[in-house]
């Protein structure tokens, strides 16, 4: 191999010391900083000073020109004071869990694709997977025009069947869950691909095994193919929830373009709360105290399903 | 880590299991087929009668009983949209973004991750774990001083605003990292007795032995820039320099009720994204095996 480039390289490269550093400190320890050192830096001033300095200025009030000034928990109990905090907590944990089914409809259809022999299995995953590559915000308008309440599809089909649709994203009574079915829509095809794989790496001897003793298709599905499959429900599952619960994206562009919309409160979740608080209100005191709590809401929540999953996780 | 080469498309490959359901084979598999066109009109549906309003005028896109075909394949709603907005403008933004913060990830975190995995120094493992502790946050929680930063970088409203944030990836450095122990260490040693530099190794011994990691993490990365929604409309308010994810929210404001304007925009917005996945389509699926595969 050529010659190395780096000007830093001693001239008598005896075999010891190279082995040497191979192992601790010296060269390789200041080359391996200098590796890091890009995206180090960039974390440390992009992510883990901001992460600080929210928790910091949750503690405070902001100035109009910087001036912040601590203010112990002020922040935290006008958030709890606020009721738009409460209802926008109860939303975001009803999208948490209408997001959930995504989990039993992508075992449902991985499931079916892995039937031997089927034929078009591609053809099917790429169309499955399609919506998830696709920009929310497209999604989202799309779907609010077929939820559309005079001229929408959805409304027009129903007609055929003599039911009278609404409004669906304008009516406080079924904005969310009309929200909540695009999210689970949008995101079957990533479950899907996990799941997929999830059945591939089951033995085959457990399957034929339990056929043998006489075990139908739903038999082995719910005593062999669930169980075994459980550390890939416990990870969507872990996964799902992290996500759901900062959900924005379709909220935004489906209820909150107009603050006229009567159902603005009713689809609200933590993050569109966050937005509308730190960028529209500029009330960024109560904005990093309403962050920080949705953080603690991710980590309790991942926590607790940590901890359950000793009760039903299988791992073989 | 071993499921990660062949994610799928290898279904037809096991002949004969559960050889003794024989019996009533075609009527499950037609009745499997039935259950999968059904799951796959709703998942692609949206998309069609997206693309029917898109070309029909107004009139026919309200039309009560629903018209389903256009008259006419009309395409004046398309110069209406770039007349109205920046759009070349927001695609053409959107598109720098992605690549340069799908570039840059991937080799900032192949080079750090391959630090972390191969080379020994002090404060290592203290350093990894400060990396992993980044993965625990959620993006909301640091909007607010990553804009302030922004602020007083002077960068509002400018593409490098959108980029930057996007540019370090804790999750890359993992993923990669993770990858890279598993390279065997006698081919990384009989390269450093021949006098390779470290440099060297990596990016012409190391690099290209994870190379379906790395397509894996650009193909996410990419899509994850071209979709990001909350941090372009906090940066960048001007039009000019929106990426199409926000640009897309001002056309809603612009077309309130014109329908064929608003599936244009759509349809637009989402395409590249779309054609870069049928065309990286086994890259995109090894992306989420590997994500899918960390827990």
């Amino acid at each position: 191999m050529a010659v190395p480039t780096t000007a830093s390289t001693p001239a008598t490269p005896a075999p010891a010391r190279r082995r040497r550093s191979i192992r601790s400190g010296g060269r390789a320890g200041l080359i391996g900083y200098l590796f890091i050192a890009p995206v180090g830096i960039g974390l440390l001033v992009l992510y883990i000073y901001p992460a600080v300095a929210t928790f910091a200025l949750s503690f405070t009030d902001w100035g109009p020109f910087g001036g912040n000034t601590f203010n112990g928990f002020a922040n935290y109990v006008a958030v709890f004071r606020n009721d738009l905090f409460w209802r926008s907590l109860g939303n975001t944990l009803l999208y948490m869990s209408i997001g959930l089914f995504v989990i039993p409809i992508a075992i449902v259809i991985a499931t079916l694709l892995n039937k031997p022999g089927l034929r078009g299995v591609g053809v099917y995953r790429t169309l499955y997977f399609i919506p998830f590559v696709t920009l929310p915000v497209a999604s989202g308008m799309v779907w609010k025009w077929l939820y559309n309440g005079d001229y929408g599809l959805i409304n027009a089909f129903l007609g055929n069947f003599g039911i009278s649709g609404t409004y669906w994203v304008a009516n406080p009574a079924t904005a969310l869950m009309a929200i909540g079915i695009v999210q689970v829509w949008s995101q079957i095809g990533y479950y899907l691909v996990i799941f997929i794989a999830g059945i591939k790496a089951i033995p085959q001897t457990y399957l034929e095994a339990a056929e043998l003793d006489g075990a139908g298709p739903l038999r082995r599905f719910f005593t062999v193919v669930l169980p075994l499959l459980s550390p890939s429900i416990f990870f969507c599952s872990v996964i799902n929830v992290i996500a759901t619960l900062q959900i924005f994206d379709l909220i935004y562009v489906m209820s909150q373009s107009s603050s006229a919309n009567p159902a603005f409160n009713s689809a609200q979740s933590i993050v569109t709360l966050f937005y509308q608080m730190a960028f529209v209100e500029n009330n960024k005191g109560n904005a990093t105290a309403l962050a920080f709590l949705l953080m603690l809401l991710i980590a309790a929540l991942t926590a607790v399903q940590f901890r359950l999953q000793k009760k039903w996780v299988f791992y073989d | 880590m071993t499921s990660t080469t062949t994610p799928a498309s290898t279904a037809a490959a096991h002949p004969a299991r559960w050889r003794g359901s024989a019996r009533g084979t075609w009527a499950g598999s037609v009745i499997t087929h039935a259950v999968l066109i059904a799951g796959a009109v709703v998942m692609v549906f949206p998309f069609v009668w997206q693309v029917l309003t898109a070309f029909k005028t107004q009139a026919e896109a309200v039309a009560v009983p629903v018209q389903v075909f256009p008259s006419r394949w009309e395409w004046a709603v398309f110069t209406e949209i770039f007349d109205v907005l920046p759009f070349a403008e927001q695609l053409r933004t959107s598109a720098i973004v992605a690549l340069v913060r799908t570039v840059g990830q991937v080799l900032l975190c192949s080079l750090a991750a391959y630090a972390f995995a191969r080379l020994h120094f002090r404060g290592r493992e203290l350093l990894f774990a400060l990396f992993l502790s980044v993965l625990m946050v959620p993006g909301q929680l640091l909007i607010l001083p990553q804009y302030e930063l922004m602020v007083s970088f002077g960068l509002l409203n400018t593409i490098p605003a959108l980029i930057l944030p996007g540019l370090f990836s804790a999750f890359g450095t993992f993923l990669l990292r993770q990858f890279f122990l598993t390279i065997p260490a006698e081919l990384e040693e009989a390269a450093l007795i021949d006098g390779a530099s470290r440099l060297r190794i990596y990016w012409s011994v190391m690099l290209p032995l994870v190379r379906p990691a790395l397509a894996a993490l650009a193909v996410i990365t990419m899509m994850n820039s071209w979709n990001d929604l909350l941090w372009p409309l906090v940066v960048n308010t001007d039009p000019n320099v929106m990426p199409i994810s926000a640009g897309l929210t001002t056309l809603q404001g612009q077309f309130q009720t014109n329908y064929p304007a608003l599936m244009a925009g759509a349809l637009l917005a989402s395409l590249p994204m779309l054609l870069v996945f049928l065309v990286l389509q086994r890259q995109f699926v090894q992306g989420i095996a590997l994500t899918g595969s960390k827990g």
